[in-house]
């Protein structure tokens, strides 16, 4: 069954039951937003260190020894597909489809997080054989201060999802939990957001300068 | 460098200890060292003697520790500043000392020095100004918006366990091993790890990351509680000046705390894991601190500054009984400020090697910040001007402040100036321009505030006459200790230096020392001021809550105010609605029903990461790894078992909010208002009588 659509925010049901919990959920929304705001900062600060490190290889292995693009393409199909079943389930919250949907949708994302993350692992360990290793250079230092910090994240959704997919088993679709969820669909956004910067500054930027 | 230690203990041993020095080498140097460990230690005994003698434990954990209310947290924070600020004074005065002590190597070692100026700097900015500022926002603002509280209260009570824990680790660092002696801005590569081997910069690094976590929680706070939580009618346009200062600073935070972040946490990477961001070698490049660091730093003092530009436009406006004048000058002004400050991070390295059109490019950046500046000062006056002014305390800090705050505005506009800056930075002339503006601006709005505030907080007010000594002292003191730093910076004098030859600074010197002395009065003065007013607290009892003929809100309910602040909340039709309803004779309404209020319930979560990250960080400072790593673990686990506690909210009933609000509408009729002129007298309850004059 459909509701009517009277949502300040996509994917959100709170209204009709009582406008102190919309209210409540409008807030710490807003309060995440600026949250990810103060992220974004983090982020740009270090692509500007990497910009300002390409050429700073101190003779160590640059950009065109170490980039493995088909892996990282496979990345990038990934983590945008992880955002589109974070988009499914969100649509299932609105639609108040069964809960068992959005858990559904939800370990669809994580299992893709995952996968996303053991790749990127790899594409690390085969810099490393390389000798592609933070303590190697400047340039270097700077690649492993930004991918993996994205990386970090990912875990972090991750262990989001499953913390979140739990509360939703054991408490249901309460207020809170909802809000939660629409929070979590924009942290995970926010991850495919950074890795098409990633992807265009770090690995194609650093094919064409360095 | 590679962590080499691996044993359980990490790199901890005896020789951290600061009594093993005395005993293998006793001299001055070590008894200072020593003196101030066992001045934390003894400090350590007594509160938890005290608490225990007066069974304290459970009403500490119950109504404060645990607390989600606003208003108490901001108390805490500001107990914790003034903690601080004690041991903060106490250092500049020893490090005056030092170089009273004449040409010649004094009775410090230069390490200690160096150590001392670290500390000194780190503790001001980050542990006195940061938690004092936002000390006195917590507990002001949501009165101020007409809102029943922040809104992330639990994450408030984050906020200040990571600060809390980080301003520990400086004291511990006083016990246990040594802090960094590369001052508050930890310029690489020297506090990186082939010129710094030592846990000093590790105990700076951790103290900025947890600490600044920590602000840019309460930075996202405040900016969505002025933001989304203010009373209906109170448009943007009609919030409280104060309001406007403290939402354009914690906008600042937001943007300007994670440069800081990644400069400290790089830093940290090249220090424990070997990276090259900031060394020498392997296409290291430090200019990446430098400009992270500053990004971050003169915003900084901006966030500081704002929010006591913002105190003093309330206590003007109150203290002449007059609208602020220019107001919207004001808030465009303080926006100006916020944007600008921005923009000109690179005056802090004018000689460090770029380009002349670059560093003129920022040179006028800067000098344009004094074109809001001067814009506020003049709104200032023209409040003064042909108010009814009284000449109370928070008043004589904000004359003190006008006066003050030029000279140091101007000495700031000729640093601006490149080619002068080259003659003078890293002389004590910036040290006398930056506490110029800090101590006057900063410090004596913060006073102002604490006195202006008080008897909202706690019921009754701060003695007028040990304020008055306390304002005096701190003008006097600070006149006498930061002048002739002025004319000692332009006669050539090297800031952070610990000796010197020349015999014709030595003068100044002297004076700089008494001038410090004076300011250590100022401190015992005003912990005197406040055991005075406790002492006498029954002739200063302002329960209805108005002792200053107020004009904003806060001033329009109970002091102390009820834990829900507003017994029904507010519809705002003025910018200053109180004053506004007490002119139209409409203040103190009763209302037609009362409803049953929700407050957030008590939660431990704060303390108990205040507590896991305070023995994160001691791990990470001395390479204990088991530790550090179980302490990560634990933090997120207590995060994850806390988002499991659903039983978060407490009702109050109507009826119990309608008991209390009645009582208080009944000796709000029964008390006797107060003209303006007997403020001090102890017939002032409280209650205001509203002036003909008020309005312009
Ligand atoms: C209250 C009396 C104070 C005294 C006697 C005092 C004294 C000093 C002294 C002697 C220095 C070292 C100057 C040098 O490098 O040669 C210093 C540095 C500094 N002070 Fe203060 N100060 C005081 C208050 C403050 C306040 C209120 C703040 C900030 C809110 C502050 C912030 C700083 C900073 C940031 C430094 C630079 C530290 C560094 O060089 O890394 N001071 N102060
Ligand atoms: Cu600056």
């Amino acid at each position: 069954m459909k509701r009517a659509p009277t949502h300040s925010y996509p994917g959100i049901n709170l209204g009709e039951r009582h406008a102190s919990a919309h209210k409540a959920t409008e807030v710490v929304t807003f309060g995440f937003w600026v949250f990810l705001m103060s992220d974004l900062v983090y982020f740009g600060l270090m692509f500007a260190i990497y910009i300002t490190m390409i050429d700073a290889q101190a003779g160590g292995p640059g950009p065109h020894e170490l980039f493995d693009l088909k892996s990282i393409f496979a990345q990038t199909l990934i983590l945008l597909t992880s955002s589109l079943t974070v988009g499914l389930a969100m649509l299932a919250l609105k639609y108040n489809l069964p809960r068992a949907r959005i858990v559904l949708w939800f370990g669809v994302t994580l299992l893709l997080g995952i996968s996303f993350l053991v790749l990127e692992v790899r594409d690390f360990m085969a810099m490393a054989e390389q000798g592609g290793i933070p303590q190697r250079s400047g340039f270097l230092s700077a690649f492993f201060g930004l991918v993996p910090l994205h990386g970090l994240h990912v875990a972090a959704g991750c262990l989001w999802l499953i913390v979140l997919g739990i509360q939703l088993r054991v408490k249901g679709m309460t207020d809170v939990i909802i809000s939660r969820v629409v929070r979590l669909a924009l942290f995970w956004h926010f991850l495919d957001l950074i890795w098409i910067g990633i992807i265009t500054i770090v690995y194609f930027g650093g094919l064409t300068y360095g | 460098m590679t962590p080499s230690y691996s044993g359980f203990l990490g790199r901890l041993d005896w020789d951290a200890l600061p009594i093993t020095g005395l005993i293998q080498n006793p001299n001055a140097n070590e008894i200072v060292a020593n003196a101030a460990a066992a001045i934390v230690l003894v400090g350590v005994f007594v509160v938890v003697g005290l608490l225990s003698w007066f069974r304290l434990w459970t009403p500490l954990w119950r109504d404060w520790l645990t607390s989600v209310d606003h208003k108490k947290i901001g108390i805490m924070y500001v107990v914790f500043a003034i903690v601080m600020l004690a041991r903060g004074v106490l250092e500049g005065v020893v490090m005056r000392a030092q170089q009273a002590a004449g040409p010649g190597d004094g009775f410090l070692e230069a390490e200690h020095f160096a150590e001392l100026f670290s500390t000194h700097g780190t503790i001001m900015i980050f542990f006195v100004a940061v938690p004092f500022v936002f000390g006195i926002a917590n507990y002001v603002v949501p009165l101020m918006i007409g809102a029943r509280d922040v809104a992330f209260p639990r994450l408030n009570q984050i906020s200040l366990g990571l600060t809390v824990s980080s301003g520990m680790m400086l004291m511990v660092s006083l016990v246990v091993g040594r802090f960094s002696t590369g001052g508050w801005t930890a310029y690489p590569p020297y506090t990186g790890a082939a010129f710094n081997p030592g846990v000093g910069p590790d105990y700076w690094i951790w103290a900025i990351v947890v600490s600044g976590v920590g602000t840019t929680l309460t930075g996202i706070n405040f900016a969505v509680t002025i933001y989304k939580m203010r009373a209906p009618g109170m448009t943007f346009m009609r919030l409280p000046m104060y309001c406007w200062t403290i939402i354009c600073s914690s906008i600042l935070i937001v943007f300007a705390m994670p440069p800081l972040g990644v400069a400290a946490l790089l830093l940290a990477a090249d220090r424990y894991l070997d990276f090259h961001f900031f060394t020498n070698d392997l296409g290291g490049n430090m200019m990446n601190y430098a400009n992270l660091f500053w990004l971050f730093g003169h915003p900084e003092v901006y966030l500081l500054v704002l929010p006591a530009y913002g105190i003093y436009s309330e206590v003007f406006a109150t203290f002449s009984a007059k609208r602020l004048y220019g107001y919207n000058s004001l808030v465009i002004a303080t926006m100006s400020i916020a944007v600008l400050s921005f923009t000109v991070w690179l005056h802090h390295f004018f000689t460090m090697g770029q380009s002349a059109l670059i560093n003129a490019v920022f040179g006028i950046a800067t000098m344009l910040i004094a074109i809001p500046t001067g814009v506020k000062v003049y709104d200032w006056m023209a409040t003064l001007w042909r108010g009814r002014i009284r000449f109370s305390v928070p008043m004589l800090y904000g004359l003190a402040f006008l006066m003050l705050f030029v000279i140091g505005g101007l000495s700031g506009v000729i640093l601006a100036n490149p080619t002068v800056d080259y003659q003078v930075h890293n002389t004590l002339f910036l040290v006398a321009h930056f506490h110029n503006v800090l101590l006057p601006g900063v410090l004596f709005g913060l006073l102002a505030a604490y006195n202006y505030w008080f008897p909202k907080a706690f019921g009754f007010r701060l003695n007028e006459v040990w304020g008055r000594v306390t304002v005096a002292l701190w003008t006097i003191g600070f006149l006498l200790t930061f002048m002739p730093l002025y004319f000692v910076g332009l006669m050539g004098m090297p800031r952070r230096s610990f000796s010197y030859d020349d015999p014709s600074f030595h003068p100044f010197m002297m004076v700089a020392i008494v001038g410090a002395l004076v300011i250590t009065c100022a401190l015992f003065s005003v912990l005197i001021q406040l055991w005075v007013s406790i002492r006498d607290r029954e002739k200063t009892r302002v329960p209805v809550g108005d002792p200053w003929d107020g004009r904003t809100l806060e001033w329009s309910i109970p002091s102390p105010p009820p834990p829900y602040n507003f017994a029904i909340i507010p519809t705002v039709t003025d910018r200053d609605d109180f004053a506004a309803a007490k002119d139209k004779g409409a203040a103190y309404p009763t209302p037609d029903a009362y409803e049953d209020i929700e407050l957030p319930r008590n939660t431990g979560i704060g303390f108990v990461l205040c507590v896991l990250s305070g023995i994160w960080m001691f791990a990470l400072v001395w390479w204990i790894w088991w530790l550090a790593a179980l302490m990560t673990v634990l933090m997120i686990l207590a995060v994850i078992v806390w988002t499991f506690d659903d039983s978060t909210e407490l009702t109050i009933p109507a009826e119990e909010v309608r008991k209390d609000h009645e009582a208080w509408l009944a000796r709000v009729h029964g008390e006797k208002a107060v003209d303006r002129d007997f403020e001090t007298s102890p017939e002032n309850r409280g209650l205001a009588r509203p002036d003909l004059e008020a309005v312009t």
